[in-house]
């Protein structure tokens, strides 16, 4: 019975996407669309930092890795947005799992700094690479070259359905992993790394698939942002979108399979609010950031699931 | 230009960056050390020191000199001051929990970054020189500030150690460091060190930007590099040593100004990324130091 309650909450907030798809404003329809976008990388994100434990300060290699691995195929090879969205998954999970056989060898803040290393190494080799990549200025892929399938990806409607398709698998299959065995053993090194070893399970395997996993995601969350909206810059690379998925783990609830997507629509829209009165939209990030640090640690779903909704997956 | 005299040129401008490196690297590593406090904010304290710089040279009449000099004496008391703040405030109540307060510290970069932001301005704007004089040597001019900024950072280091060495104050520091719950019951007031040694590393980086900014112009973003590279030099120097972060200074410096001369900046800096993960990942006491290794 618990279980059937969580798995309808989640097709609940679906169906209300999908009915947001007939409803929603121009304007909010495309902000929907890209939050969708983000929230399956902040769901990748939760994977390796909500379940596991593992705080790394570098997912944008990996959300770079996707975004690259499919923007350089579709404008160097001329391939189609399917292959290219493939090569996109591919490219951030075995990137994730490279980083990881190295930086796993450390843990807490060296892992942190590793991660954040590696990052921004990234970030630097695309920008030295500037004669393939575009460095700054970034590659603005053609609409002929987002097709998928017959459908038109530039297209307004195609675009929120095709994000909203990718956000629904994403999310199932989040909360079919957390509910897993495996999903438990990822729990049991976030909360204690000994205690599980003397049962049997060996960290650093556990660890390594659990940040594959979560590479797989954000190759994913890359390439679908590049295809989707046609912009793959050196930017998105950079150390802000490392930030940014810790920033939308942190505020939705690290450890639950919807506060990613909660934290990405609030953080987005607050923003995007503090715009219209402010310019100074960083300041937004770093008092959320500093503010939910130390008031709200296990944010808003975290905290409803401590004090009500215990059955919260 | 002969390769000889390129290369010394290269040594010289390697010696002015290793110079102010160790500065603000020796502010980082003694907040590690000391706290156990990986401070991601500290590029966004060395950029403070340089804006607030260029503030005093806007306000202070008369020569540069005498702007120089009080910018030299203010900047690192109001950084050092908003540094000692935020501990009180905001690290304090997180109790020094690792991965909380770099989060935090990530957060008050932002925050730093956008209030230089709203009220610098987006512009990089230059400082005037303290002293101009140029010294002659058989192959090019030199700039005499340039050695002074090398000059004058080797005495703020001889400072600090100093402090550290032979003061009531450097000796508590020391006792917290080595084992915080002894020196409380010793009836050392721990959090009042922990807030002065935030405040002094802070303080320290906004001494080095101080006496770059003559050099470098102000930036609300100049703080990125500086932290990247103070990361570098504490990690490959050893934490908490701070002759290991003197020796790494000068490694890095010289060698970045030698590999900049001569190849691309950006590949100097992918390399030297990639270093310190190595580094990290294969001899971790690097970080850790050696009691916890």
């Amino acid at each position: 019975m618990t279980a059937d309650r969580a798995l309808w909450l989640h097709l609940g907030v679906l169906a209300a996407l999908l009915a947001a798809h007939f409803i929603a404003p121009a304007y909010h329809h495309t902000n929907i669309a890209r939050i969708m976008v983000l929230a399956i990388y902040a769901m990748g994100y939760n994977i390796a930092f909500g379940y596991t434990g593992l705080l790394s300060l570098g997912h944008a290699l990996l959300f770079g890795a996707g975004l690259y691995g499919a923007g350089l195929l579709v404008y160097h090879a001329g391939a189609g947005a399917p292959a290219a969205l493939v090569a996109g998954v591919l490219a951030g999970g075995a990137m994730a799992c490279a980083v990881g056989l190295l930086a796993l060898r450390t843990a807490g803040v060296a892992f942190m700094i590793v991660t954040l290393m590696f990052a921004q190494a990234g970030y630097l080799t695309i920008l030295y690479f500037g004669s393939y990549t575009r460095g700054d200025e970034g590659i603005v892929i053609p609409r002929a070259a987002r097709m998928l399938g017959g459908l038109d990806l530039s297209d307004d409607g195609t675009r929120y359905l095709v994000a909203l398709l990718l956000f629904a698998v994403a999310l199932l299959v989040n909360l079919a992993l957390v509910r897993s065995p495996f999903g438990r053993i990822m729990v049991a090194m976030r909360e204690n790394e000994e205690r599980s070893r003397m049962l049997g399970f060996n960290p650093f395997t556990v660890k390594l698939a659990a940040l594959t996993v979560s590479g797989l995601y954000a190759g994913l969350s890359g390439a679908a942002y590049g295809l989707l909206f046609g912009y793959v810059g050196a930017s998105l690379a950079s150390v802000q979108y490392s930030i940014l998925p810790l920033l939308y783990v942190l505020l939705g609830g690290a450890g639950t399979v919807l506060g990613p997507f909660l934290g990405a629509l609030l953080m987005f829209y607050l923003i995007d609010y503090a715009s219209a009165v402010t310019d100074a939209h960083q300041f937004v990030t770093g008092a959320a950031l500093v503010l939910l640090i130390l008031f709200a640690p296990k944010g808003i779903l975290g905290t409803l699931r401590a004090r009500a909704i215990r059955w919260l997956p | 230009m002969d390769f000889g005299p390129f290369l010394l040129l290269a040594l010289m401008e390697g010696l002015v960056t290793a110079a102010v490196l160790a500065l603000t690297a020796s502010g980082l590593s003694l907040v590690f050390g000391i706290m156990r406090v990986v401070n991601v904010a500290h590029g966004a304290f060395f950029m403070l020191g340089a804006v607030l710089a260029w503030f005093v040279s806007e306000w202070v009449p008369g020569p540069p000199a005498l702007s120089f000099a009080v910018a030299l004496v203010i900047c690192p008391l109001i950084v050092g001051g908003i540094a000692a703040l935020a501990d009180t405030v905001v690290l304090k109540r997180l109790n020094y929990e690792p991965e909380a307060t770099i989060v935090a510290t990530i957060g008050l970069l932002y925050i730093l970054e956008q209030a230089a932001l709203s009220f610098f301005g987006p512009d990089a704007r230059p400082v005037p020189a303290p002293l101009n004089f140029r010294i002659q040597l058989p192959w090019f001019g030199y700039s005499g500030y340039k050695l002074a900024v090398v000059v004058g950072a080797a005495l703020v280091l001889l400072a600090v150690w100093l402090i550290l060495k032979h003061t009531r104050a450097g000796l508590v520091m020391r006792a917290t460091q080595i084992d915080r719950d002894t020196a409380r019951a010793f009836g050392i007031n721990v959090d009042r060190v922990y807030a002065g040694v935030f405040a002094m590393g802070a303080g320290l980086a906004a001494i080095a930007a101080v006496l770059i900014v003559p050099i470098q112009q102000a930036h609300y973003l100049m703080g990125g590099d500086p932290l990247l590279l103070s990361f570098i030099v504490v990690i490959i120097g050893g934490l908490g040593s701070l002759r290991g972060t003197l020796v790494a200074a000068l490694l890095i410096g010289l060698s970045d100004g030698v590999i900049s001369t001569f190849f691309a900046p950006t590949l100097a800096k992918i390399i030297a990324t990639l270093v310190v993960a190595l580094v990290l990942v294969f001899r971790p006491q690097g970080l850790f130091g050696k009691r916890m290794a």
